[in-house]
């Protein structure tokens, strides 16, 4: 650690290009804590987004219409507005009308705080996709297969968790990849309500140390390895998913 | 939870079908069908194509619902809005054409599923039942296998296991040599043979006249929605009365 903070120190000095958050433990502190925040949103907007999407498209197959209009509705919505206005529309729009509390000196405490808003707005923005990805799969799975299970006794509700979505997710992965790794990409959003996620920490690096260009490169690499290994990870999954003799 | 449940008993028919209508739009698939068998009967539905062989026995097990008519099995009435379905589905196993295994299981997971999701029996007990239906169906060594690396007479033979793990009292078959290579056709059949001659009530779908001949007690030829012809199959080959079922084997002998 201490030879890598002498490198960039020496680099600094021997050409100007000065890389702060590798050698000044301060920036480097704000640097790991906002890739810890953007790690901390993706995860939890993507295992939200995934239960909303299957939650979803289970009730896109409900026999009541209600339901049905409701899902639609909520995809509509949600996939026809800009995610920066869906992040605004829940911190300033929802969050005022919501009760709040008021702390000792006399300041405002909204019920959810601006990361709890952004997982919210986030993980819904990328579950009306993957109610529409999961569709797409679950409109792979044969007929006949959902017949088999209604044959042995299956409700609609065993037949969708035990047959239905196992089958489809395998079909709907890489479009579940892509936008997952959207939603990713998209965290940078709550840069908007002052989340500190990695590039609201690099933008307050960049504007005390004046070093834009640095900063920049080391944020886009930064993206390039979480998105990296994100994909990583859902490859792994789609390998140990697949089915012998089945597909590919 | 029809009020003859709990009087039925083996001297009544354990099927019985009364002037079953069933059409889909405007096209009437089923025009008042009826017959009965006794538990231990096997029968079979011969019949051409489009005649709504299929669609008479997935009435039986509710898939589809009928529109007119009724449907006791062990005097439990099919076509009632409150139905169990699932107490309908444990007495009446289903066999398809495209054996319709799950593809993401393995054989012995296949047959093991339903008893655990659906019957919520326990574990080990039903897995000693899989072990020995995939022995009985002769597919030991096969337990682990995906139905993508089965041949097709042996993923039907899992099928069969996988609805007899449910322990029915019926079993429906819908043409299920129909989509075999003529090699393992005779697989299958074999399994068939044996459960019948164990006595497992069966009624079977399908286009094997010599299997039809040998196995069944009693043939129905159904043509348009409605049962032409029916008898033993001694007499049904031998001397068929009707023109249809004359012109129907015909064609197909």
């Amino acid at each position: 650690m201490n030879a890598v903070a002498e490198f960039f120190r020496n680099l600094y000095e021997a050409t100007g290009l000065n890389f702060t958050v590798f050698y000044d433990p301060y920036d480097r502190d704000r640097y790991l804590r906002g890739v810890w925040t953007t790690i901390y949103l993706s995860v939890v907007s993507i295992g939200l987004s995934i239960v909303i999407g299957g939650v979803g498209a289970w009730l896109q197959g409900s026999p009541v219409a209600l339901l049905r209009r409701l899902v639609n509705g909520f995809v509509v919505v949600f996939r026809n507005t800009p995610p920066l206005v869906q992040i605004f529309f829940f911190y300033f729009g929802l969050g005022t009308l919501l009760p709040a509390s008021f702390d000792a000196s006399g300041l405002r405490q909204p019920l959810l705080n601006n990361v709890q808003w952004a997982i919210i707005s986030l993980s819904l923005f990328a579950g009306a996709f993957n109610v529409e990805i999961f569709r797409s799969g679950i409109e792979a799975v044969p007929r006949t297969t959902v017949e088999a299970a209604e044959a042995l006794g299956y409700t609609r509700l065993g037949a969708y968790l035990f047959i239905v979505l196992p089958l489809a997710l395998r079909v709907c992965l890489p479009s579940l990849n892509n936008n997952l790794v959207n939603l990713l990409k998209t965290t940078t959003l709550a840069y908007a309500i002052a989340v500190p996620e990695t590039l609201y920490a690099m933008k307050q690096i960049w504007s005390e140390s004046q070093n834009v260009p640095e900063m920049m490169s080391v944020l886009l690499a930064t993206y390039i390895a979480l998105v990296g290994l994100l994909v990583w990870i859902m490859h792994r999954w789609e390998r140990a998913l697949a089915i012998p003799g089945y597909g590919r | 939870m029809s009020a003859a449940a709990p009087t039925w008993t083996a001297e009544r028919p354990i099927v019985e079908l009364h002037d079953v209508h069933k059409s889909f739009g405007t096209v009437e698939v089923l025009r008042g069908v009826s017959f009965s068998m006794m538990k231990g009967e096997v029968i079979c539905v011969i019949g051409p194509s489009g005649s709504g062989k299929s669609t008479l026995i997935r009435c039986i097990n509710a898939l589809v619902p009928i529109n007119r008519g009724s449907i006791r099995v062990e005097g439990q009435e099919v076509n009632d809005p409150a139905l169990d379905k699932l107490a309908l589905r444990r007495k009446v196993g289903m066999v398809f054409q495209q054996y319709n295994l799950f593809p993401h299981k393995t054989a012995l997971q296949n047959i093991m599923m339903a008893p655990l999701h659906v019957l919520k029996q326990d574990r080990r007990e039903v897995e000693e039942r899989a072990r020995l239906l995939i022995r009985k169906v002769r597919l030991d060594g096969k337990e682990d296998s995906y139905p993508g690396e089965l041949s097709g007479g042996q993923q039907q033979r899992v099928a069969i296991a996988r609805s007899l793990a449910m322990r029915p009292q019926v079993m429906l078959f819908d043409e299920v040599t129909a989509a075999l290579d003529p090699e393992t056709v005779k697989e299958v059949l074999n399994t068939i043979r044996e459960l019948a001659e164990e006595g497992m009530t069966c009624i079977l779908v399908t286009h094997e006249m010599g299997f039809a001949r040998e196995i069944a007690g009693h043939i129905y030829f159904t043509d348009r929605g409605v049962i032409v012809e029916h008898g033993p199959p001694a007499e049904f080959f031998a001397s068929p009365k009707d023109e249809r079922t004359r012109q129907f084997l015909s064609q197909i002998l």
